[in-house]
């Protein structure tokens, strides 16, 4: 059995001091009360503020627990935060890669569309920014799927609605499917929803790795594909490269 | 042969920017920096030119090594820039006299109270196109004249010279004390009040006016034109074209036609709307300005609407209120509700810019009832931004006899969605993003591509232009009218506020 980690033992600590707190603490305080070198309590603090759980007060450099904790089981980022984060990425994707654009996030079972960038041809093109999409039939819905386990049991439970001859039905094909997504790192999903289209997608990653949603390209089959049915891999390596962006600056910044 | 590139410097307000675009119009790199914003009294805001000119020269070679070129693959420079802030400097030693004074700086306002009393007065908006107001460089070149000692009489010995941004950038570009080239270009001349906005040539009638000696000013230049070769940063690249921000967003944005608009909802809100050869005038309180104009053709004319408040009032709401952490945010508090609640507000912090010009606004919130929940006035936040865009739009109409058809927008708040569904709901037409948020570097590089053929025509450059989103009015007509009627009678509440105080 591996060792337990001395720093998250030392951040629970922490946060517990903080909560039995009347007031704010200043890191002095914290450090003295843990009986740790104030640089390391310092960092702890740092870091825990830079995931949320922690704020420090602007005049008096004080810590208090951080609003994030309060709704740690809901989505923590924005839907609109996370659009306003990817739209200098989304544009570029769209622009190099000649297809519309979508990022999605879940949503009660559903991918919801919370970016839409138009396939850069002009041709008239409606935003579904709002819509809610199957996962198991579309390409950001099994991208989000294959990194939440719990979300991914319960589809895997119920009846997979067949959209097409292609839609996968079968629990076990979708687990097999999800789980080359994680291989990967990247999801196609070929006339599975609508005869004729298909799309790739890849995840958008917060701190720590945790996939906050994910960005992807759709279009006609045979501008996705090539010749062999097979996403075209130009297109995929535009994709992944999108999603890294938008990941990095999400890990980057604080919030 | 190496793919070629043109090289775009936006220098704004709070950071200087360079892109290097492609000939697709694609963004290939970007270098920014920020500059220190010196706030010396309430209402003064600075910035220190030279720290500016540093910046353009540390960030303008990185952005051209990053894109992976050397300044043999740069066919050209163009230069946007903030608008209307002002820089005197020493013809031979190439050192400012103090800071530059900012576009948002107030300070001449006791001066323009005066000025506004002197006989004569009548004819300096019908000569410059502008009505007059802090806002404009000519009372601020006035007010340095007036208060550095000495600097008058250097001036008249022809010591001094004035620029804007450009001005500043283009002459130390050029050499700076050794043979720098001293020229402005005519959409930056049209916001100095000092210019004739039909012969386009500095008016001896203004310059007496406001008492600026003609030795100070630079030359007037087309918007499109090689003015002369870089000497320093890209050594032997030319350097073809120069506009305001806002201008160069109007170009950014392809809106070359009569009829065609934009809106850059940033800080503020800028709407500027494309009225061809003709110079319209004003009567519904906008200003007359030059949108652009390609060497060897007629001026392009434009209409603008500026908006004082706009994705300020965001900040406020976050940074003041604190009833969000981040801006995006105001978007998911809005749609906790279905609508306003009947609340209004009005932020007329500074008083209203277009179309009121009411300097003794003070911001309102109105129709609070014990139902309104923060909801309520996040939704009331942003409608702010559409109802102003509407008066600034149908003063437009008023003027210009043009029904605006769409609006193009851009700048950070078309991630908005819920705003810009609004805007087109209250407006009534279409509102478009384009694929290319960057309009305002995109316009200068375009501008400066089309001055060394880099890019053929115009046409050309429309072809660049591609929608990445479109929003599509959808509401009840009988309800639009009902709540302009509500907003109209807002800003009325906030009219009159501040007064002489008591004897």
């Amino acid at each position: 059995m591996p060792g337990l980690v001395q720093s998250i033992e030392r951040a629970a600590a922490i946060l517990r001091l903080l909560a039995s707190s009347a007031g704010r603490l200043g890191v002095g305080e914290i450090a003295r009360s843990l009986d740790l070198p104030k640089g390391t309590a310092h960092g702890i603090l740092r870091t825990l503020q830079a995931v949320g759980f922690v704020e420090q007060d602007k005049t008096s450099g004080k810590y208090q627990l951080g609003a994030a904790l309060l709704h740690l089981g809901t989505s923590y980022l924005d839907v609109n935060e996370l659009r306003s984060r990817s739209i200098n990425w989304a544009d570029p994707l769209a622009a190099r890669s000649g297809e519309a654009v979508r990022i999605g996030t879940l949503l009660e079972g559903k991918v919801l569309v919370v970016h839409h960038v138009f396939r850069p041809d002009d041709s008239l093109q409606t935003l579904d920014v709002g819509a809610l999409l199957p996962l198991h039939a579309t390409a950001l819905g099994k991208v989000l799927l294959a990194y939440d386990a719990s979300t991914a049991a319960t589809v895997l439970r119920g009846e997979l609605e067949p959209y097409s001859r292609r839609t996968l039905v079968n629990p076990r094909a979708l687990a097999r499917a999800l789980a080359a997504v994680r291989d990967a790192g990247w999801g196609a999903e070929v006339e599975e929803m609508t005869v004729g289209e298909a799309g790739i997608a890849a995840p958008i990653r917060g701190y720590g790795g945790l996939v906050v949603g994910a960005i992807g390209v759709s279009g006609a089959v045979e501008r996705i594909c090539d010749t062999k049915g097979q996403p075209n891999p130009t297109l995929v390596a535009y994709v992944r490269d999108a999603a890294r962006a938008v990941s990095r600056d999400l890990g980057a910044a604080r919030w | 042969m190496p793919e070629r590139y043109v090289v775009s410097i936006d220098q704004g307000t709070t950071s200087t920017r360079c892109i290097v675009f492609d000939r697709r119009g694609q963004l290939v790199s970007v270098v920014q920096r920020e500059h220190q914003q010196y706030f010396p009294k309430p209402g003064w805001v600075e910035h220190d030119a030279t720290e500016i000119w540093r910046n353009v020269e540390r960030i303008v070679p990185r952005a051209v090594a990053q894109a992976g070129a050397g300044p043999e693959q740069i066919a050209a420079i163009g230069i946007a820039n903030q608008r209307e802030t002002t820089v005197l400097w020493d013809r031979r030693t190439g050192v400012p006299y103090g800071n530059a004074i900012v576009w948002q700086d107030t300070r001449t306002d006791s001066l323009v109270d005066e000025l506004a009393r002197v006989p004569g007065v009548e004819a300096v908006s019908q000569r410059s196109g502008l009505p007059l107001a802090t806002y404009f460089s000519g009372p601020r070149i006035r007010w340095m004249l007036d208060n550095t000692p000495g600097l008058r009489e250097r001036a008249e010995r022809g010591d001094v010279l004035f620029g804007t941004m450009e001005t500043w950038l283009v002459w130390n570009l050029t050499g700076g004390p050794e043979g720098g080239i001293h020229i402005t270009d005519v959409t930056n001349a049209s916001r100095t009040m000092l210019m004739d906005i039909t012969t386009l040539e500095w008016d001896p009638y203004l310059l007496s006016f406001f008492g600026i000696p003609a030795s100070m000013l630079p030359e007037i230049r087309s918007s499109a034109q090689v003015y002369g070769t870089s000497r320093t940063v890209l050594p032997g690249v030319e350097i073809a074209a120069a506009l305001g921000d806002q201008q160069a967003a109007l170009f950014g944005q392809t809106c070359f036609a009569p009829g065609e608009a934009k809106c850059t909802y940033g800080t503020g809100g800028f709407l500027l709307l494309n009225t061809g050869r003709e110079l319209v005038r004003s009567t519904h309180g906008l200003l007359s300005t030059v949108g652009y104009r390609i060497d060897g053709e007629a001026p392009v004319y434009a209409l603008e609407g500026p908006i004082a408040i706009a994705g300020s009032l965001v900040q406020w709401f976050r940074d003041r209120l604190e009833l969000i952490s981040t801006a995006p945010e105001i978007e998911t508090l809005a749609r906790s509700v279905d609508n306003n609640g009947g609340c209004y507000i009005v932020p007329a912090f500074s008083g209203l810019f277009a179309p009121h010009w009411r300097s003794e606004a003070r911001g309102v919130i109105v129709g609070l009832t014990s139902y309104i929940t923060k909801g309520h006035l996040a939704r009331a936040v942003l409608e702010a931004t559409g109802w102003q865009t509407r008066e600034v739009v149908d003063a437009m109409n008023a003027d210009s006899g043009l029904a605006l058809r769409t609006l193009k927008v851009d700048g950070g708040m078309t991630s908005d969605n819920l705003l810009m569904q609004f805007i087109a709901d209250v407006l009534d037409v279409p509102v478009v993003r384009p694929m290319v948020a960057e309009t305002v570097s995109l316009g200068a590089a375009y501008a400066a591509g089309l001055a060394v053929g880099y890019w053929p025509d115009l046409e050309g450059l429309r072809q660049n232009w591609h929608r990445a989103g479109q929003w599509l009015p959808a509401m009840d007509p009988q309800r639009r009218a009902q709540e302009y009627d509500n907003w109209q009678r807002a800003v009325e509440r906030a009219f009159g506020w501040i007064k002489q105080p008591l004897a």
